[in-house]
This record gives C-alpha cells, structure tokens and sequence, in this order.
C-alpha cells in the first residue's frame, strides 16, 4: 500500500460542509440527507416531491456557485467506457434502493444516528468496491 | 420555508463534495484501491461529516418539532435483512466500477460531462426497477 494524493484538509472541511447541510435538513425540515432516497423518490413519490427536487437542483448549483465564486475550474477523470458506466449507473440505483441508502443515506445520516442497520450497509459496500477496485486494477 | 431550506440544503451539499473532490471519482476510486496507490480522503470526509452532524442530531431529534415542519420524519428501520446485504453489496461493486455514488453523480451534472449524466440516466432506471418490482427496503 503507497498513500497517495491525499488531502486531509479539505477532505474534512468539506466534510463538514456537508455535515453543516445535514443538521441543516435536519433541524428544519425534520428529514434526513439521503441521496438515493431523494432521487427516486423525487421521480415517483407525491410526497414531498417538490422539496425533493429543489435539493436535487441545489445539488447541481453548489458546484456552479463555487466556481463563480472562487473562479476555480472543477476538474474530474471518469471512465470513458460508456457500457461500465450504464453498468455501474444500473448497479448504484438498483442496490442503493433495495438497502435503502447510499452513501450519504447510510453512511452519514444513518451512522451518524448509530444505526446498526446503516453501520453493516457501510462496511458491506466499502468491502465490495474495495473488492470491486481489486479485480478491475490488478486481475 | 421549507422548500427554500430543501434548495439550500442541496447548495451546501453540493458545496461540499467540490470542496472535498468527492465530486471526482477518480478520488473516489484511490479510497477504495486499499491494496494499490491508497487515497484515504473520502474516509476523513465521512469524519468530518460526522463530527458536525451526529451531535447535533441527537440534540435536536429530542425537540418536540423541526422549526418548518410538523414532526420528524426519518427512517427507524432496524432490520437487517437479506436485502441490505445484497443491496448494499450490488451498490459497493456499481461503486467501484465507476467511482461514482449518488450525490457526486447528481451534482457533477453541473460540469455538463457526458459520461457522468450515462451514469446518472442509468441510475434512475435502476430506481425505477426497484420501484417497478416493488423491492425497495
């Protein structure tokens, strides 16, 4: 194992912008951040539909926000492959759905509630993409 | 109000995963290559994430109210069952192909990138059939 890359900094100040965004969710609307939850439920829930695609908009404004406001250019590497990301895309909304979260849902708001249920869903998907990263780099 | 708050909310989130690069899979992929060329980041992110928000959780979950709403409401699911198991293990494996979850998928739409919306196209049929064959947790 090399450690490479790594940014503890901004890694945890952002982390705890997003951790600002859950209180905030939390103490004034009385929901919890879960994205996958939000998402699908935006698409085919009556409820709280409206408020569930204005947090999507505000998901996609933040990065244009902090671009106007810092004039620092957002850069990501994504696979090129088309067939592995319609794949992967399939596999994220099917599986975070029949858990019932993802990574914020579970990860955050639900071991931040020290659920039992979201702690074993975290260690489960951290294994498999852990495992998942190891055969697609080194089999 | 509430509705204003559910846009802000999304703002400060999105904020967030630039901030932290978690909006890059490639960051996201060096977390979990654990036994290669490891990037520990997204683990402080959770940290960070969690030092803010699990207190304050557990101060403001015993008000009788949210300030905009008429009651909580949260998921007290307790059951661990076969579907959060494979759910959760279909999601790890769809991770790591792809760098990509939820949250970082939706707002990197902002940066108009081909391949992230083919993901995020995929990711809402894949709600869709959750929905459709009725085996959402």
């Amino acid at each position: 194992m090399n450690i490479v890359n790594f940014t503890p900094v901004t890694a945890t100040v952002g982390g705890m912008i997003i951790g600002l965004a859950v209180v905030i969710f939390f103490l004034f609307n009385g929901r919890l951040v879960g994205i996958s939850g939000i998402a699908a439920n935006a698409l085919s829930e009556k409820n709280n539909r409206f408020d569930n695609l204005l947090f999507l908009i505000g998901l996609v404004i933040g990065p244009i926000l902090y671009t106007l406001f810092t004039n620092k250019e957002i850069n990501i590497t994504i696979s090129n492959s088309l067939i592995l990301l319609i794949c992967a895309g399939l596999l994220v909304g099917i599986g975070t759905r029949v858990s019932g979260g993802c990574t914020s849902g579970h990860g955050i708001s639900g071991i931040g509630r020290f659920s039992l249920r979201s702690i074993i869903a975290t260690i489960t998907f951290m294994i498999f993409g852990i495992l998942t990263v190891l055969i697609k780099n080194y089999i | 109000m509430n509705k204003l708050i559910s846009l802000l909310t999304g703002i400060i989130f999105g904020t967030g995963l630039v901030v932290s690069e978690m909006i890059n899979p490639e960051k996201v992929l060096s977390f979990l290559d654990v036994f290669g060329n490891w990037d520990p980041s997204l683990a402080f992110v959770m940290i960070g994430a969690l030092i803010v928000s699990s207190p304050l959780f557990h101060l403001i979950k015993n008000k009788e109210k949210p300030l905009f709403a008429d009651s909580f409401n949260y998921s007290k699911n307790k059951e661990i069952n076969n579907r959060l198991i494979i759910g959760s293990a279909l999601f790890g494996v769809g991770w790591g192909l792809g760098g990509l979850c939820p949250g970082p998928a939706i707002s990197s739409i902002a940066l108009l990138n081909i391949n992230s919306m083919t993901f995020v196209i995929a990711m809402f049929v894949g709600f869709y059939l959750v929905k459709f064959f009725k085996l959402s947790s």
